[in-house]
Formats: C-alpha cells, structure tokens, sequence
C-alpha cells in the first residue's frame, strides 16, 4: 500500500485548510519560482520523464500531448485549457481536489501553462459543481492577491492568467473539442479533428486540454523529481492515482493508490469489500461507465492500471470501479448507463443521435424481458454499428458497456427472455 | 499538389482538398447528406466515410479529411460498405415511411441513397420519433419528422444568406431545426434551403402538392427578376410553369436563386392579357389582333414619326426589343427609350453601364465602394457572393446612400452624392481604403444614377475609378473595378443595341415632359409599367406586355406578348453577358411572343421587317451588334470618357426599391409574393 | 431541464440589476476581445438566478444584446444545457440522481420517499409550488451516493429516511448542513479514513475537521 508521504493529494479528504495558508504548509507554492527557472521544453522533458498517463480517461501521455504545441508564440496566443468538467458516472475525484485541495490544481495550471507557453488557463468545471467553483475560484483570488499568478507570476516575468468558467450541464463538454466550443459560448458538440487543439484550439489559437488532476500533480512531480513518480507503479503505468469507490461495497470512498493496485486490494482495504463478501461480487465496471464491466473472476486479480485493464477488452479510464455485488440486476445496472448515454449525446451525427436511443429502447426490453433472442445479436451489431464511426468518442463510450454486458452476462439476458416466454405459456395455459 | 490513391486509381489533387474531393477526381461517387460544397464542412451525417490508410483502424469521414500524399483510400471496402449501410440504418429508423405522401419523392437523396445502402426491411421495433413541424413563413413548409439533421440549412442560412434566424435546439434525439421561435426566414434567398434539404422535410409551400418530379418538362432558362441573368430551370407540365430551380452557372449564380426567381412563377399565371384589346367608348373591349393591330397602324400613319415614343420594359427580351427598334427606324421614330426608370445612362461606352469586374471578379477584390444601391435587394445572389468574398477576407466595404443591412459589416457613408467629390479629392478616410486597395472596385446602383444628375454622378464614378486606379491594365493584371448593377434584365441588351434617343441629351424625363405637353402624341410600351403613366397626358398608349398591370391599364390598344417563360431570346446581365433563355411553355390565349406581333405590326403599318423566323431576326441582330453574337461570352470593353462635368445636388439618394417582393408585372401579380409582402413587411431591409 | 419550448407564460421585460450588471462586466472582461460569447452561459445563469430560477424569453433576448449574438443561438445554448429551465420550478428543485452508481444504492427509494410525501413525480411541481423534482444525470459525487443537489446543494449518502427529514426540513424552513447526511466528513471511508491517517497533526498541520480522526 502506498505510504502517506507519497501521496500528492494531502487534504483529499478536507480535513485541513484548502486556503492558500494551508496549502503552503503542504508544501504548495513553495518554490514554484525555481520551477519555473526551467525552459517550457525542459519541464515539458520532466513530465515527459515521470511517465505521466492523462487522468482524464484516454491515459495519453502528458508530456508528450504538451510537446505538440508550436514552440513559438506568434500572433496567436496559446491556451492550457483544464477540463474538470467531471461528469463520468463513478467519478468523483476531480471535485475533491477543487473543493479540498484547489492550490494544486492552480499551481499546475501556471506551470503546465508555462510548459505550453500559453498565456492563460481556462477552468471548465461542470456546472453542478456550484460550490466547488466558489472554493476553486476563492483559491484562485487569493493566488492573484499574492502575486503568485496574473502579471509576473510568483516573481519569474511570466504573465499568466487563470479563469475559472462554469459549465450547464452536458457531458459531452467533457470532450476535449466538446469543451472548446462551450468555452466558446456555443452548443458542446464535438469538433472534427483534424484540426487537433494544439493546432486549433479555443478561439482557433493552439491549445491543450488536460484533466484536473493531470495538472494538480504536475507541481509536486516536479518537486519531488520525475524518477520518484515513475517509480510507483508499474513500467508505462506509473505513479499514483485517485480512485473513486461506488456501488455495492461496505464503504464507499476516495482514495490515492498506487498505480496497478490490485483491484481487489483496492475494494477491501479501502472500501470495506463487497456488501455480502468478495464472493457475492458479481462485476466491476473499472474505469468509469464508459468501458466495459468485468465479471467476478477477472476482478479477483486484476491490476488497477491502464495496460492491464486494457488487456481485458477493459480500462482504466478515470479509475472510477463501480462495484456490483449478485444481488444486482445487471442488465438493469446498464440499461441506465444506456439512457445516461441517450440523455448526453449531443445529436449532432447520426450513428450516436439515432443509436443511443434505439440501444436504449432495446436494453429496457432485455431487463423487462420482451424480447426475442435473435434481438441480442442485433443489438450487439448496432453497437459495432455506432463503435467507430462518430464524430467524437461518445458513441463508443455508449457501445461499450453494452459490449462488455453481453460478452459477460449474455446467459442472463437469455434466461430473462426465456423465463418470461415460459411464463406468458403458463399464464395462457392456465387461462 | 497531394497525390493519393483511390480505389487503385492515383489522382493528384490541389493542396487543401478533402479526401471526398480526391475521390470524386478518381470519378468515385461518395454519398453525403451533411457535406455541399458551398457550406462550411459538418461532419455529421457519416455517409460519407471511406477506409483510409495510415490512419485509425476506423472508416473516416472523407468530407472532413484532408488528403494527404501517399494516401491509399477504399471508396468501397467491406468496412466501408458495412459502415455506411449502418449509419443509413440509423438514418431510416427515425425518418418516416411516407414517401408516398413526400413532395421530395423522387428527388430526394435519402431516397436514393437508400438504394444503395437500405435494407428492404427494418429491424427497429421501437416507436419512431415525431417531430413538431414548425413554422417559416410563406415559402417553406417543413415536416421535421423527416428532418435528418445534416444542419445544411442552418449553415447555409448563417453562412450565405447572413441571416442568423435558423439553429438546432436541444441535443441528442431531441435536436430540433428551427427558426428563432418559428419566425419565417427573413432572406430573399430562403428558397435554396429547399433545394439543399436532402430529404422532404424543408419543401416548398406553393409547390406542396402539385406534382411528382417525373411528370414535369425541365427547361433549362435565364431568370430575369433581376439583371444578374441567374441561370434556372423552369419546370412545366402541360401549359402550365409549376415551379423554378436554380442551374449551376459558377460565373453568375453559383447555385443560388432569389426568391423572386424562384416563387413568382404563380404570377405568370395571373392577370394575364390573353387576347387583344382595345379601347372604345372608354373602355377596352376585347378585339381580334386584326382589329387591334389596324388600330395601332392607323395610329402610327396619322401621328408624325416625332410625336411618337417607343419605350421597352425591363424583362424584354433582345429579339423583340431589336424588332422594334426597327420597326422604329424605318418609322422615323426616334423617341425610343429602354431606360424606364430614367437612369442617366447613355449607350456610347460600354465600360460605363456594365459591372466590369463581372460577378465572380467580387472574389479578387480588397474594397469595395457601394453607391445608391442595395445590392440584398437589386440581386440578392450577387448580394451573397460580396458577404461570401468579406466572410473570406473581411475587405472594407462603404457605402453611400439609403443604409441597409446588407449582412456583412458595411462602413456607412453617408447618403450624399458630395461625399463622392469628397473621396475623390482624398478628403475621405476611404480615399486612404481605396489608395490602399490592391483591386478595389465601386459598385453604383440606379438609385444614384435615375436622378437629374444622374450623369455627373456616373462621371463622378469614372473620376473616382481613374484616381484610385479601379482599372489596372497591363501586362501583369487586367481589373476594372467600375460596376454598374443594373436591376433590368433587359437594359444592358437594350443599351447594347442603342434603344436611347438619337439625341444624346435627351433621357426618359425629356420624352415624358413631351409626352405631358401633348408634343408626343402616342406611347408605345413594350412591357413598360415602371413609368408615371399620369405623364403620358393624352397621349394614345398601345401597351404590348404580358400583365394587366400599369401599363395595360392606361393603354388605348393592349397587344398580348409572352412573358420571358414563354420565348426564346437574348438577355444580356449587368456584366454583358448575352445568355439565351428558352421557352418553357406557349403564351396563354392569343398571345403571341413579342418579336411577332412587331413583325405583324410592320406588315399593317407598310413598313414589313426584314426577318420571318426567329433565326433569321437573331441573325440581323448579331449582324448590327456584335456584342449578341457570343452567348455567354462577356466581350471586355474599353474605358472612355463618360458621365457629365457639373454639381451634384445635396439630395440624398433614393432608396430605390421599396418592396423587394414587388417590383415587376410578374411579381406583382404573384400571390406567392404578396404574402412574402406581408409577412416581411418592406421594412426589414431598411 | 429537458423541452425545447418556452414556457406559455412569458413577462413582458427582463433586466439585470445592477448589482448583475456590475458582475457581467467583469465576466466578460475574462475573456479576450471580441469573445465575448463565451460568457453565454454564465451571463444564462446570472439571469436565471435573477429570475426564480428559470429563463424567460426576454432573459435570453436580453443576454443576446448584451453579447452581441443572434438570439437563436443563445437558445441553442439554453436548450442544449440541462441546468437551464426553460419553464418555471419550484422554490426548491429537487434534482436526484438516478445514474447507476445512485440507482446501485438506492436512488430509488430516495424517489419513492420523494413520491410518497411530495405526490409528484419527474418534471412535476408540488400542488404549493414550493418543490419540483427532476430526474438528472450522474451529478458526480458517486462515492457519496444517492444524491439530491437541491438548488445549488449537494445531500449525499440518502436514504429513504434522511430524504423524508430532508424534505420536512425544507419545508418548515429549516435548514439542513449540504454534505453528507449521515455524518461523514467528505468522501472517506465512513468507518475511518484508510489513508492520509498519518498526517494529523504532523507538519504543522491543523486539521480544519477532526471527528474523523478523533474517531479512530
């Protein structure tokens, strides 16, 4: 289990003070002068070194992300953008470190910004998160007061500036391009790429989008240098990671753990194990809804990381493990990611527009059971139908879970139909 | 210049362009519903993915992506057929199966694309979505039911016709087109959505319902609402003109259409003069042409060639206005007139009445100076194509006159001819604009030249294009940015073939003060109805024209002619360039195409024309003016000393035309158009 | 709140007060020159607030002029975002989460107890007009879950029971502390923190909240 002292998010839990007072005595702002004495290439060379995966869900390395940007500054300003528009189903992590620990969060945006050469940051945090933005932005005020960003930040010559934009509710503004046209003041609907935000991003000027907690751990990665981070973990799946513990476990909580945390250690040293024992657990959807569940006997020695997760048709994602014990109606259990995936498709091209709704309307059908089996495979070819061929990433985040239930669960779903057809044949012979 | 391969095919295609542009080079048709080419790229309906490698492992939306050299692209794969027949499923689940019932049966791209890539049967078993239909005006009927949210509509609303009325509200499947809380949408250019709608759920109002696209006879024409000769298509069945489309014509329309052009074909069907008339007792009484053309002959011996004016309108043809010239001729008569609305325009220098730079030269120019002239209004697709050159460059453009909202940022003058002396002297900030300019051009409208001092206004113009070097020629660049925009679509032939007075002097106001006086004694209107009839005095009017409209009303004699949908002919745009329009249906009743009636006139009065087929009078007009020998070549023309030395008044420049839905016999009798009329009011462009 | 309609009762004028107008001042001074537009949505919120929490015709003509856009595009933006309504709710609007990691524990019930004291069901305002209830999207507070947000507050960890204290409450006027209702500090293990247990006290650091720590 990791040791306290490596861990980075110090106040997760709020029991200390998320002021700027309290967050230099965790060591935050201590020397970001120094930091900052480094080139952008050199400390885009030291995020690189630490092996950082974005935090976000995709897991792209962050160093290399930032190494796209143009290395000159021209008549087009560079923008970091932070996406904390945290709105995947299980994930919880992104707010904690705004409402406990915001210091972090606004130290990594005028380091990561400066790494980018970009001139300011926009934060864009979901629109629920009402009092969250108070604290972040409060903690944004006071980082302006002590000189620590906005002109000649923390004393290096370096003008930085730090918004904070709430959003209104849409998921898809999680979606990098999504969020650059919401940013924009227009719908969220995701952009074409080619162009890619480096390229043209926010007001078409280069841009790179990272997650809150991609950036909260940039500062103290580079305090404590980048071998201590690529030292945790495993080989391209290093350093630590915050994990969020929902659904059928005894306590569910947050945590920062170990990258590569076996899954089971994570549930029953943290969360208290399943609700009726580690044999009652049914499946684990590991990172998020978006990628697809695993049934028990993966669970039992799988590693929390991106490679591992991968190598299980899984993911890690934003580490969100939403837990399902075999009380749970799992059909059911995804049947409302279905609708959540129908309710936050943006509606602009047509394989999401059209298929997230039919996907759903056929899911509510296998959880009642009125359905014919052949309806199965039909489902599974519509979610291949959508897999792919959208615009943005939302239409596979909606296939997948849908996948991993039928990969996983098929005989349930047939024995529903089944039973259901048995019955409706008892009900008419006894009339 | 990127090379790719499509399909085994290597095609080098020009750098910027889409791999769905490279695919079309190697002759591969790509099927798209989001992706026009006049729109900004979409993305979204995934029709047209294609496999491409290296890239993802995933079909790729070739509309959207760049084509890269080396490139290997399959139009054609398993995967990408399997993923186009996929989203086309996903199409059809939600789209309705009324086909039978859809005005765009037939015509329609869903339709057709179904064919490709449908199945025969479905396998949605859920409720299909209804979709409120919403409001928009007169000349769009939607049922959005049908609507497959490719947003063609709302981008080209935003886009071309800079009207920012239309968006899609709501997300997901419930995404819904529609106008700001279904206001009908305010462009002259509304109609084109209809034809981008690739499916029925933007139709045409006026057209709902009345016929299938398989029964019609499609004549392939020149519109003539304006003087940009827009290309169109006029489909007819039976006698009957049912609808107008555009054609492509890159030079002059692009694809686009007014809405005059398209909706006020139901006036040629209204108040029309179907036979001969004439005036006894006070009243006009039907007649037989016999009759009515002896009337007229008896007139024209009796009266002295000097007492007798002859005055064409705006949408005739060069053939007839020709045979009247020289019926005219061999008369004596030399009070002709083809300027109705009394533009101080004489026919000597051809650069001094055309738009030099040509329509599509709009696209090279770095500023623009606009004079007492609406272009949204006088030709809304050449209106489109300025807003199309500043969305591209945002080049400074000016104007002088009335102000309008002519959807693109305009630097508002003033409304004084004298700002024109002050700009020329290079006392004007946009003397410095235009100084600057690389190709600037002036575009001068009627409104600035039917005035008294029309002429020194134009004379003004010409000063302005020499100081300001509007016209560059030599051996690197050839530019003549001095613009007249005509809103006649007859008057550049007629100015082409000198239908003015022999006396240079004399204008439009001369022959009416005559006619006043009681010194002209009789009128001849060829399809003239934009004069003060009040002015004619007692003058005996013969009226030969296609609607009972002023004209008709004051005439003594009314000789039936055909509308431009029922002749052959010659028009010539404001840029010069003859185009040859054709006839789509007969003229109703008795009436006759005009070139006949003069010829049949010539032979009652004594003084037969020359010509007896239509061939044979086109040749004589070729013959004496060169200029209509090239159809649809413009001929440069040399620039030469125009336009008066004097004052110019103070007055302000006229606003010219107060309805934009009303400004012809044709429009004017358009039912279609009086409803535009009234639900857009003659304001909204003020 | 989900609709692409207005509601049928619309007032006549709308306009920010000045204490609003001051504040959209500096909004759209975070932003460059001619972006104004990215103020859209916060300048929708403003007026929402101002406007008992929902946005009438005139509030989105109003902030159309303010930032120079058409108005069919800012409402484009207030019909894409869930969080502006469109129509009228209730004094306390009652947005429960029913994503699978609140239906896993329990978002049902919370419903039901919703349904049982309030008669109403989703989309629905209470007959006083005090409540409405909205079925919403994972509001991201999971590890907490079930969750109401009511207004701009989180109630976390509910049951049946702690939503029937939750709903008396607000209706005798009472308040309830947002959070967690059934005392745990934040998103720690509620038997104990499982981490960061060593740090109490050490390094000059004071513990803003001890009933955690004071409790192992």
């Amino acid at each position: 289990m990791l040791k306290d002292e490596d861990r980075i998010f110090t106040n997760l839990y709020g029991w200390f003070d998320r002021g700027l007072a309290g967050a230099r005595k965790r060591g935050d702002w201590s020397n970001t002068r120094e930091l900052l004495k480094n080139t952008p290439d050199e400390i885009v060379e030291l995020v690189k070194a630490s092996g950082l995966r974005g935090r976000g869900g995709a897991g792209f390395s962050t160093g290399l992300k930032w190494s796209f940007m143009p290395k000159e500054v021209t008549d087009r300003p560079h923008y970091l953008i932070v996406n904390a528009d945290e709105s995947e189903p299980g994930t919880c992590k992104d707010r904690e470190i705004m409402r406990n620990d915001p210091h972090k969060l606004v130290e990594g945006c005028l380091i990561g910004g400066y790494a980018i050469r970009a001139c300011a940051a926009f934060i864009y945090i979901r629109g629920e998160f009402y009092n969250e933005a108070q604290k972040l932005q409060t903690a944004i005020d006071e980082a302006y007061d002590a000189g620590l960003i906005g002109k000649n930040a923390c004393g290096s010559g370096y003008d930085f500036d730090v918004v904070l934009h709430r959003g209104a509710g849409a998921y898809i503004c999680g979606e990098e391009t999504a969020l650059l046209e919401s940013l924009e003041g227009k719908k969220g609907q995701p952009r074409l790429k080619p162009p890619f935000p480096a390229a043209a991003g926010l007001y078409g000027c280069p841009s790179t989008v990272n997650n809150v907690e991609s950036i909260a751990v940039v500062p103290t990665i580079l305090r404590r240098g980048p071998e201590w981070f690529a030292g945790l973990g495993r080989e391209k799946n290093v350093g630590t990671k915050l994990f969020c513990i929902s659904g059928h476990v005894n306590n569910p909580c947050n945590v920062e753990e170990e990258m590569g945390i076996p899954l089971k250690d994570l549930i029953e040293k943290h969360a208290g194990g399943v609700v009726g024992g580690w044999d009652n657990l049914l499946a684990v959807i590991p990172g998020g809804s978006s990628v697809r569940c695993i049934p028990k006997s993966i669970c039992d020695d799988i590693l929390m990381d991106f490679d591992s997760l991968m190598s299980v048709k899984s993911g890690l994602g934003t580490a969100a493990v939403i837990v399902m014990n075999r009380q749970t109606d799992i059909i059911k259990a995804i049947a409302r990611l279905s609708y959540f995936y129908k309710h936050e498709s943006c509606g602009q091209c047509t394989p999401c527009r059209e298929g997230t709704g039919w996907m759903w309307r056929v899911m509510e059908r296998l959880v009642s059971g009125e359905a014919e089996i052949e309806e199965i495979d039909a489902l599974e070819k519509v979610t291949k139908q959508i897999e792919g061929h959208t615009i943005c990433a939302l239409g596979d985040a909606a296939a997948w879970p849908i996948q991993g239930l039928l990969a996983h669960f098929r005989d349930e779903i047939e024995d529903r139909i089944r039973n259901r057809k048995g019955r409706l044949t008892e009900l008419q012979a006894a009339e | 210049m990127p090379k790719v391969i499509v399909d085994g095919i290597e095609v080098e295609v020009p750098e910027g362009s889409t791999v769905l542009q490279a695919c079309e080079a190697a002759g591969k048709e790509i099927p798209r519903f989001c992706y026009h080419d006049r729109l900004s790229i979409a993305g979204n309906c995934r029709m047209c993915l294609v496999e491409v490698s290296p890239g993802p492992p995933k079909p790729q939306a070739s509309c959207a992506l760049p084509a890269m050299d080396n490139q290997e692209i399959k139009t054609n794969s398993e995967m990408v057929v399997s993923a186009r027949k996929g989203v086309m499923e996903f199409l059809l689940i939600n789209h309705p199966l009324d086909c039978p019932i859809c005005d765009q049966g037939g015509e329609c791209d869903l339709q057709d694309q179904a064919m490709g890539y449908g199945n025969d049967a479905t396998r949605y078993l859920e409720q299909k979505r209804a979709v409120t239909s919403k409001e928009m005006g007169p000349l769009i009927k939607t049922i959005m039911t049908r609507c497959i949210h490719c947003t063609r509509c709302v981008r080209f609303s935003t886009e071309v016709a800079g009207v920012t009325d239309m968006g899609a509200l709501g997300r997901g499947e419930s995404m819904e087109i529609t106008t700001y809380l279904e206001k009908a949408l305010e462009s002259e250019l509304s109609g084109n959505v209809i034809d981008l709608c690739p499916v029925g759920a933007l139709t045409s109002k006026p057209y709902s319902f009345v016929s299938r696209p398989w029964e019609l006879k499609k004549t392939e024409t020149i519109d003539v609402m304006d003087a940009i000769g827009s290309n169109i298509r006029v489909d007819t069945r039976g006698g009957e003109v049912l609808r107008v489309l555009p054609r492509v014509n890159e030079d002059i329309n692009e694809e686009w259409i007014s809405d005059k052009a398209r909706f006020a074909c139901d006036g040629l069907k209204r108040q029309r003069l179907d036979k001969p008339f004439v005036r006894k007792d006070g009243k006009l009484v039907p007649a037989s042409w016999d009759e009515a053309l002896s009337v007229v002959a008896d007139k024209m011996k009796q009266i002295s060639p000097e007492a007798i004016a002859v005055l064409v309108g705006d949408q005739c043809e060069a053939e007839s206005m020709f045979a009247l010239k020289c019926l005219a001729e061999k008369l004596g008569i030399e009070n002709i007139d083809c300027r109705q609305d009394g533009a101080k325009i004489n026919a000597d220098s051809r650069a001094s009445y055309l738009f030099n730079s040509r329509i599509a030269g709009i696209e090279d120019a770095d500023a623009a100076l606009l004079i007492g002239t609406n272009p949204r209004w006088e030709a809304p697709v050449l209106n489109a194509r300025i807003r199309k050159r500043w969305l591209e460059t945002r080049l400074p453009i000016a104007l002088i006159g009335e102000e309008y909202d002519l959807t693109y940022d305009v630097d508002y003058l003033g409304n004084s001819a004298l700002l024109l002396k002050q700009i020329l002297q290079g006392q004007h900030s946009f003397s410095k604009v235009l100084a600057e300019a690389k190709r600037p051009m002036l575009i001068v409208g009627m409104n600035a030249l039917t005035r008294a001092d029309g002429d020194v206004v134009l004379g003004l113009c010409r000063r302005i294009a020499e100081q300001f070097d509007l016209i560059i020629e030599d051996d690197n660049e050839s530019w003549n940015g001095f613009n007249v925009l005509h809103t006649a679509a007859s008057r550049v032939a007629g100015l082409d073939m000198k239908f003015v007075p022999k006396d240079r002097a004399r204008y439009l106001e001369d022959i009416l003060d005559d006619a006043s006086n009681g010194i002209i004694e009789m009128v001849y209107l060829m399809a003239a109805d934009e004069i003060d009839m009040s002015r004619l005095g007692k003058a005996f009017v013969v009226y030969q024209g296609h609607h009972g409209d002023a004209g008709a009303h004051r005439a003594d004699v009314i000789l039936p002619g055909a509308a431009y949908t029922e002749k052959d002919g010659l028009y010539v745009n404001t840029e010069g360039r003859p185009q040859f329009a054709v006839r789509a249906v007969f003229p109703p009743g008795d009436a006759r195409e005009d070139w006949r009636i003069v010829r049949a006139l010539s032979d009652v009065v004594g003084s037969a024309l020359e010509f007896d087929t239509h061939e044979e009078l086109h040749h004589s007009l070729s013959k004496a003016y060169k200029i209509f020998e090239n159809i649809e070549v413009v001929q440069s023309s040399v620039v030469t000393d125009f336009g008066r030395e004097g004052d110019v008044e103070q007055a302000p420049f006229d606003r010219g035309i107060k309805d934009f839905y009303m400004t012809d016999p044709i429009s004017r009798a358009s039912k279609v158009m009086a409803e535009c009329s009234e639900v857009f009011g003659n304001t909204k462009n003020a | 709140m989900t609709g692409n309609e207005l509601a049928s009762d619309q007032p006549e004028v709308f306009e920010f007060s000045e204490e609003n107008q001051k504040l959209i001042e500096g909004i759209i001074a975070k932003y460059p020159e001619g972006r104004q537009a990215s103020a859209v949505i916060p300048l929708l919120d403003i007026a929402q607030r101002q406007h008992e929490n929902w946005l009438p015709k005139v509030a989105i003509e109003k902030v159309a002029e303010i930032l120079d856009m058409a108005p069919i595009r800012v409402l484009e933006v207030a019909t894409f975002y869930t969080m502006f309504n469109l129509k009228p709710v209730g004094r306390h609007f009652l947005q429960v989460c029913k994503t699978t990691p609140c239906w896993l524990r329990g978002s049902d019930n919370v419903l039901k107890c919703i349904s049982d004291k309030l008669g109403i069901s989703n989309g629905e305002t209470s007959s006083d007009g005090l409540f409405t209830l909205l079925e919403v999207e994972c509001l991201g507070a999971c590890v907490n879950a079930p969750i109401i947000q009511i207004n701009d507050d989180f109630y976390e960890d509910l049951d049946y029971e702690t939503t029937s204290m939750l709903l008396d409450n607000l209706r005798n006027g009472e308040t309830t502390k947002p959070g967690s209702v059934i005392g745990r500090n934040q998103s720690e293990n509620i038997d104990g923190a499982t981490t960061l247990t060593s740090l109490k006290e050490t390094d000059g650091v004071v513990p803003a909240f001890s009933k955690t720590i004071d409790s192992k």
